[in-house]
């Protein structure tokens, strides 16, 4: 049993210097996100009703590959940051929360890989 | 360990069934909600960009499940949800920065976060629509 107080025990310490990386991380994807949703959308729209070959070339295409690539990115980004808030907020049982966290990082990983590949596999046409 | 202890059982600080539901409380559980529900929609995306990089088989597979009867259902919450989302994120935006945090300025804000993602939805939906008959 330590004599000292909690005060005494922290002091000099100072901050980590870090803690913030996520709430700039989840405003910075947040802004990123908006022209590129706006971008996927339109990229919908266009697509819509047309045939699965007039689809693959469209998103051949160098533009709307390099913006969907962003456009997954951001989201991604933003998704594993946004769940993880939530598991951390409601769930308190230490083993779940951390298997949670756990599976949501595979998740944002498994999710962002396959975009990437489907991506360029439709670019480069192999 | 503080778990190796028998808890002591200590009066807990009230949370947040002491305070009136209002409008503001109930959309920062929409943005988590809407949010959560965007993780099917990239599910949604991821499959359809893998159904096209794997071939016209796949691709067809995904267009009719999408025009099913429950994809549009799914679609049609999905396309909600973001637009919802995308509109509370730049509500939280506008607050991060200190503006229109006044009583009257906070409710005109998240009521045109609500009528602002329906009329999108349905402003979508209709260029969908006329777009899917040409």
């Amino acid at each position: 049993m330590s004599m000292r107080t909690p005060l005494g025990r922290v002091v000099g310490f100072g901050s980590a210097k870090s803690g913030t990386e996520d709430f700039w991380l989840q405003r910075l994807t947040a802004i990123a996100s908006i022209p590129l949703t706006i971008a996927g959308l339109v990229l919908v729209i266009s697509l819509t009703g047309h045939s699965y070959s007039a689809v693959k070339q469209t998103l051949a295409s160098p533009l709307v590959a390099v913006l969907l690539m962003l456009f997954v990115l951001a989201n991604v980004l933003h998704m594993k940051i946004g769940v993880q808030i939530v598991i951390e907020d409601y769930v308190y049982d230490k083993n779940t929360k951390l298997t949670l966290l756990m599976l949501n990082i595979f998740f944002a990983w498994a999710i962002g890989l396959a975009c990437f590949y489907a991506i360029l596999k439709i670019s480069f046409g192999v | 360990m503080a778990d190796a202890q028998a808890p002591i059982k200590r009066p807990l600080s009230p949370h947040l069934q002491v305070y009136r539901l209002t409008l503001s409380m109930v959309m920062s559980g929409m943005h988590r909600i809407t949010g959560l529900s965007l993780c099917a929609g990239l599910i949604m995306v991821t499959w359809w960009l893998l159904a096209t990089a794997a071939g016209r088989n796949a691709h067809d597979t995904f267009t009719a499940f999408a025009s099913s009867w429950i994809g549009l259902l799914i679609l049609f919450g999905f396309s909600w949800a973001l637009l919802h989302h995308l509109l509370g994120g730049l509500r939280y935006l506008v607050w991060d920065l200190g503006y229109w945090l006044e009583n009257d300025e906070r409710e005109w804000l998240v009521r045109a976060n609500i009528i602002g993602s329906i009329a999108l939805t349905v402003l979508l939906w209709a260029i969908l629509v006329l777009s899917g008959m040409r």
